[in-house]
Order: structure tokens, then sequence, then C-alpha cells
């Protein structure tokens, strides 16, 4: 299924992104990383470190109702994947980001912003066994 | 105050997330599909953010601490190892199969979509199996 490309409103909604991971640091001296959020709901050690998340986490939801308000309808969105596939790559994400300690907003974003290696290993390893993936299982097995 | 500025970040980013298009599993799939329906638009994402995060992470860094915490908590983990780099080629391979990541699936789960939660739900499957993977380790390196 083709896709429009989109490079101002892509550019612009990064900045966004960027300006978030730009408030976390500023406000609670945190890396913004989605991976370290949502596991950070599942197990934390007290309170103070659980209640923040739950904060940005929920906001992060609200969002799609803000932009609901706005603009009268919700962000478009295409699943052109089963059910099935969504578990299987669901828990490969988890147990990989688990891992190697980071996703596409904690190494991708953050990381490679604050020049630290480790994520300049891990975002192109990941770039590259994604695009691997698509390929094979478009144009190898579905071809 | 804490938690209302850790919100508004949430939804920042969650804006970030829909209005890049990063929300949509079917556009990240396409950036990843360079030999079929390649969508380059996640590029100027990344772009966008890493931009804003650069530079605003050195304009916070000139503070001495962050406003609502003690100090700036960066990742103090240098290690190239294997966890790092299996961890993440993991990742891009679950990216590839779902197109989606925690990042994009928490604003996602705004809109309503089942599939989303249910995403959720395995990557979160995910980070417990990583647990269990490494308790069990552990365990065979004391035996």
């Amino acid at each position: 299924m083709e896709t429009a490309f989109t490079p101002f409103t892509s550019f612009g909604g990064g900045m966004l992104i960027g300006l978030s991971a730009v408030m976390l640091m500023l406000g609670l001296g945190r890396i913004f990383g989605a991976t370290g959020i949502l596991s950070g709901l599942m197990f934390f050690e007290d309170r103070t470190e659980l209640s923040w998340r739950v904060a940005l986490a929920v906001g992060m939801v609200l969002s799609s109702g803000l932009i609901f308000l706005v603009s009268g309808e919700l962000p478009q969105i295409d699943i052109p994947v089963s059910p099935t596939m969504i578990v299987i790559g669901g828990v490969i994400v988890g147990l990989g980001s688990s891992f190697g300690s980071g996703c596409t907003s904690g190494h991708g974003v953050c990381g490679l912003s604050r020049l630290s290696l480790r994520s300049m290993v891990a975002v192109p390893t990941f770039m590259l066994t994604a695009a691997i993936t698509v390929f094979i299982i478009r144009h190898v097995i579905g071809g | 105050m804490r938690l209302f500025f850790a919100l508004l970040t949430g939804v920042v980013f969650g804006l970030g997330i829909a209005i890049s298009g990063m929300i949509d599993p079917a556009k990240v799939l396409n950036f990843f599909d360079v030999a079929g329906t390649w969508d380059p638009s996640l590029a100027f994402v990344m772009g966008g953010a890493v931009t804003v995060t650069f530079t605003g992470y050195r304009l916070v860094w000139r503070r001495s601490a962050p406003i609502y915490a003690a100090r700036f908590d960066l990742p103090t983990n240098t290690a190239i190892d294997a966890r790092l780099i299996g961890g993440s080629a993991l990742f891009g391979i679950g990216w590839g199969i779902a197109g989606f990541c925690a990042g994009a699936a928490i604003p996602a789960l705004g809109t309503g979509r089942w599939e989303v939660a249910l995403f959720l739900a395995a990557v979160m499957a995910g980070f417990v199996l990583r647990r269990f993977i490494d308790a069990m380790l552990q365990a065979r390196a004391l035996a």
C-alpha cells in the first residue's frame, strides 16, 4: 500500500518529538525513552518514579483526543498486518528493546543527540534488521 | 507542577508522533520498504527530532539541575556488548514485523484501535520474558 511522502509535516512533527525530549530533560532530567517509560509502569522502585511516567503516558494517549478536538478527526492509522503478526512483532519489540536498553525514541532521538556511542551502534543495527525483515516479509515470502 | 509538566511533555510527544506520521504503521513499514512502496518521510521525522534535541539538550545542560529534580539522570553504561547489539537487532525485527514501536503505539492507543492495545500488551509480555530469561541465565551461572 502506497503512503504519501510528507517531508514538511514529518520534519515538523519530528521537531515536536525533539521538543518533548528537551522538555523532559529540562523538567525531570531524564531521557525520553518510550521503552523505559512503558516498562517503568510495570516495574518501579518507588512511587515518585512511577507518577511522572504515568502522567507522561496519559499525556501521550490524550494527544490523539486533542487532535480530534481541534481537527474533528483522529490521526490516520492503517495497520497492514494481521493480529498474529502484531503479537509476534510486539513480543520481539519488548524483548529486544529491553535487552538493548532502548528503542527509536531512547536510542534514536535522545541517544544520538547525546552522541552516545551505544546509540550510534544500536540505531543502524535496528534500522538494518527492520529493513531486512520488511524485505523478507514483502518480497521474499510475500513476493 | 512536576506531574502537570510531565503530562504536557507527553502531549507534545504524542502530537509530534501523530503529525509526523510515525503513528501510522503503514507509513513506518513503507519507510523500510526501499525495494517496494518506499516512503522516505520518517527520515525527516528523525532529522527534525535530532536537530531540536541536539541543540535543546546543550542549552538545558547549561543549568546546574533540572527544574523538578535534584540532578540530570543520564545513562552511564558505555558497553558495546552482545546485549546491546542483539537486543537492538531483535527490536528492529519486531518493528519490521508489526510496524509499531512503543513510542508510536502509546499515542496511537488514543485512537481506540484494539490492535494497538494488543501490540502494547505483547510488548509488555516481551519485557516480562526478558526478565525471565535473565533470571534463568543467572540461575545457570550460579549452578
